[in-house]
């Protein structure tokens, strides 16, 4: 595709604006430089503009599974990744093989993006499993549930792989540690904000900032843009439209560049909305008004690449039609290997205490198996 | 696999017990597909939409919208292969007959309009039976056996795993909270025979005996109504009442509405308990039992002559202070019946043998029970002497009605500096109690150390305030 027939020139973000690469209405902005003179763009081919297109799409209607077996009994509970589906594919795109990510609960979409079986988290949230898996083997740390505690482990992580001399070059190692606004208010992001700034560590902050901690508002978590905390700690922020996967792919990466060369942390503020409920538990009817939630509905970051795939000619109603259909398929596929999990034996829980045992958990574990075998049809 | 299914109502929200239904969004004979909204449910959560968990031909909806389902009841049954031709006529009941959840237990029935309360996670939505022990025979007929041991390991003796199952100590049969309610209403769990599964003991059962030891008229150990199973000799049941109930009352009134402050002063009585020995001899007295009390007494009544808004009551509903020319002094006595603060009547104008021959037929009334309900009203300043029985002071509760009340401590030879030495002398403690609302800090201070002053010294303050 020749530049210039799609694109819009290069814009200015302004202060307290965000950069943007798609407007909701699917047009494609050249590039967009910030205030410290930082230029973001995008340059992609026909097919990755598409395969995006199927990452955000896949992700969507994983998560739309993920609900409907909540809602059918077969999920304890589920934290819904609906309208920050840009946010997630783009910055998880932008991570290559060597980088490590920390997810909280709701990353779903990096998950995906990392190449890693959806189902993973399902035995977390069905009740079968710890969530438990092995961070180094998918370069993504499990889940974490406690707000804000990952970026501490985030920071020391990148700490650690620059004494191991892992950064530092084009093709270093850089970390992700993912968080929300609500978790700006916790201690550990400020500690961990301390620490990665002093140190100079290799991490990219990324806070989808989806406007709701739960049921509390931004305007209760701060009193300026989340971004520019992070010149009280000594790194740059910036704020991208988290509901353009353009420009979050465009952001992180070059965020991630930063820190494997060596040259620090960065906070990224992924402007974006939770157009669902925080979890299953959760009734957002209660705290904000329908209203809200149409405006954001016409900022959808699928609507929007969809629309800038359509004019552009880069897809068509047969691509589009396709892309529903694997969707479809994966997740059928997904629904019936969560139903055919099966429940853990009650002698696993004394597995993973220690990582090689120990005289009483072996004698522990002997004697709850001979009296599970002293019941009639013993052995499950 | 039955082709027809049944949809429970799941739980909702992480520890939800029941839903309503909103709306059903399809109905009897609509073909249905997998996860097409099907109705809408209102939590203590959130109302939700719910999607199909099958797709074909929906069969049955078993409640109106309005209704309040428990969760893990069937609400919808969907034939899920409507093309095989007509379904069996009769679906499978939900749970089998006698196989439903128990009553009391999450996801059961709530009996007696108790409602299984949850804590964490959600009410199981299946109807899991335990299974029998090996070599044990048929349940029903072997509440009492024990289970066998499992076989003897080499690595471990062959501990009977029967004990363990069962609370230390008891062989009954009982739900923890039914342990815990028995424990809270004092019933002993051994002495019921019950009347749940297996012989279990029943929240009713417990409930029973309790309403059944109630029943007798006499108040006595009951045999029932005791912690350990032999007990009941060994604790004694006293109803609540007459003067007990009243004191109690009184307390707590007091207590709960005069902001109380105590204050302490420790004065040499030496001087006092000598004039006490010389009145002893005077022929005024030679009838009369006198104590350091009738000296205390006198002290307070020329103490409230000079401070007499200690005398005072706080009358909250005219909003005034009622200050009293009058002093009707208590004396707090203990008697079989329990304490009572009988008092003497216009006190200050009595000389002081009139004064001791009033205090002495006032405990001695009191003592023989036959104190007239006049003599218990109307105190405005009340003594108690906890001395008597060797404790060095207390921090006294005010009598209701009444702003101040002064506990005398026990006289002892004590070590103390008397004109720059150190000599044994009779020393005591004064403890008075006032309520803050009238009485300040200061004035009552003033007070205190007036009948300090009069206790150290009776003749002289005799001869300047009497």
């Amino acid at each position: 595709m020749a530049k210039g027939e799609r694109e819009k020139a290069g814009n200015d973000v302004p202060a307290g604006g965000f950069v943007q690469l798609l407007t909701p209405d699917g047009e494609r902005i050249e590039s967009a430089t910030t205030a410290d003179g930082t230029t973001y763009t995008v340059d992609f081919t026909d097919e990755e503009y598409r395969e995006l297109y199927r990452d955000l799409v896949t992700v969507r209607r994983l998560d739309a599974e993920a609900v409907a077996l909540q809602r059918q009994g077969e999920l304890g509970i589920w934290a819904s990744l609906l309208g920050q589906e840009a946010a997630q594919v783009g910055s998880g795109r932008a991570l290559r093989s060597q980088d490590m990510a920390f997810p909280t609960y709701r990353e779903h979409g990096v998950l995906y993006c990392r190449g890693i079986d959806p189902i993973m988290p399902f035995g977390l949230f069905r009740g079968v499993d710890q969530g438990g898996w092995d961070p180094n083997e998918f370069r993504f740390n499990t889940y974490t549930i406690v707000i804000g505690s990952q970026t501490l482990h985030a920071t020391g992580y990148a700490m650690g792989i620059t004494m191991d001399g892992k950064t530092g070059s084009a093709d270093g190692e850089a970390v992700i540690a993912y968080f929300g606004d609500g978790a700006t208010s916790q201690g550990e992001v400020n500690e961990s904000f301390v620490w990665s700034g002093v140190f100079n560590a290799p991490i990219v902050f990324f806070c989808q900032n989806n406007q709701y901690a739960i049921s509390e508002p931004l305007e209760r978590q701060t009193r300026v843009p989340l971004y520019q905390r992070a010149a009280g700690y000594g790194f740059p922020g910036v704020r991208v439209d988290g509901n353009d996967v353009l420009a979050s792919y465009a952001v992180t990466k070059a965020a991630l560049d930063n820190a494997r060369n060596g040259q620090g942390p960065t906070l990224i503020e992924a402007y974006t909305y939770r157009m669902g409920a925080h979890t299953s538990s959760d009734d957002p009817t209660r705290y904000r008004i329908s209203s809200e939630v149409e405006a954001w509905k016409a900022k959808d970051p699928i609507a929007r690449l969809k629309a800038f795939l359509a004019k552009q000619k880069v897809a068509g109603d047969d691509f589009f039609g396709e892309v529903d259909d694997t969707a479809g398929k994966l997740a059928l596929d997904l629904r019936e290997r969560v139903l055919a999990m099966p429940d853990p034996q009650p002698v696993a829980m004394f597995d993973n205490v220690y990582p090689n045992d120990s005289p009483e958990l072996i004698k522990q574990r002997k004697a709850f198996e001979d009296y599970q075998a002293s019941f009639e049809g013993s052995g499950h | 696999m039955s082709r027809i299914k049944e949809f429970n109502l799941p739980d909702l929200g992480e520890g939800l017990t029941e839903g309503e239904i909103l709306a059903w969004l399809v109905k009897v004979g609509d073909t249905i597909e997998l996860n097409q909204p099907i109705v809408e449910v209102e939590t203590a959560k959130a109302a939700v939409e719910i999607p199909a968990k099958w797709g074909g031909v929906v069969t049955r909806i078993f409640h109106e919208a309005g209704t309040v389902v428990e969760v893990g009841k069937p609400i919808i049954a969907i034939d899920t292969d409507p093309s095989a031709g007509p379904a069996p006529s009769d679906p499978p009941a939900a749970t089998p007959a006698g196989e439903e959840t128990e009553a009391g237990l999450i996801g059961g029935p709530a009996p007696g309009g108790r409602t299984a309360v949850l804590v964490g996670y959600g009410p199981r939505t299946t109807s899991a039976k335990r299974r029998a022990r090996i070599g044990t025979p048929t349940p029903a007929t072997s509440a009492a056996t024990p289970p066998p041991p499992p076989a003897a390991t080499a690595d471990l003796p062959p501990a009977p795993p029967a004990k363990a199952l069962r609370p230390v100590g008891s062989g009954v049969l009982a739900k923890p909270p039914v342990r815990k309610l028995a424990r809270d209403l004092g019933v002993d769990l051994t002495s019921l025979t019950g009347s749940g599964p297996l012989g279990s003991v029943t929240r009713d059962d417990v409930h029973k005996a309790v309403n059944e030891a109630q029943a007798p008229a006499e108040p006595q150990p009951i045999a029932v109504l005791n912690g350990v199973a032999d007990a009941g000799s060994r604790e004694q049941r006293i109803p609540i009442k007459g003067v007990r109930k009243l004191t109690a009352a009184n307390m707590v009134a007091s207590a709960f509405t005069a902001p109380h402050v105590t204050e302490f002063l420790t004065v040499d009585v030496t001087r006092s308990m000598k004039t006490l020995e010389k009145l002893k001899g005077r022929p005024e007295f030679a009838e009369q039992r006198i104590s350091p009390l009738l000296l205390v007494a006198k002290a307070v009544l020329l103490a409230i002559k000079r401070h007499p808004m200690i005398n005072s009551t706080w009358s909250g509903e005219t909003g005034e202070i009622v200050v009293k020319e009058y002093v009707n002094l208590g004396i707090a006595a203990a008697t079989e019946r329990g304490l009572i603060v009988p008092n003497v009547k216009d006190a200050g104008r009595l000389t002081l043998p009139e004064l001791a021959t009033a205090l002495n037929d006032l405990v001695r009334t009191a003592r023989s029970g036959k104190t007239p309900p006049s003599d218990m009203s109307g105190g405005t300043f009340s003594i108690t002497n906890v001395g008597v029985y060797g404790v060095d002071t207390g921090t006294p509760i005010l009598p209701p009605g009444e702003s101040a009340i002064l506990a005398l401590g026990a006289i002892r030879p004590t070590p103390w500096v008397h004109n720059g030495k150190i000599k044994i002398r009779e020393v005591t403690t004064l403890g008075l109690s006032f309520d803050h609302r009238i009485v300040d800090g200061e004035l009552g201070s003033k007070f205190l150390r007036d009948i300090g002053a009069f206790l150290a010294d009776p003749k002289t303050a005799m001869l300047t305030w009497g």
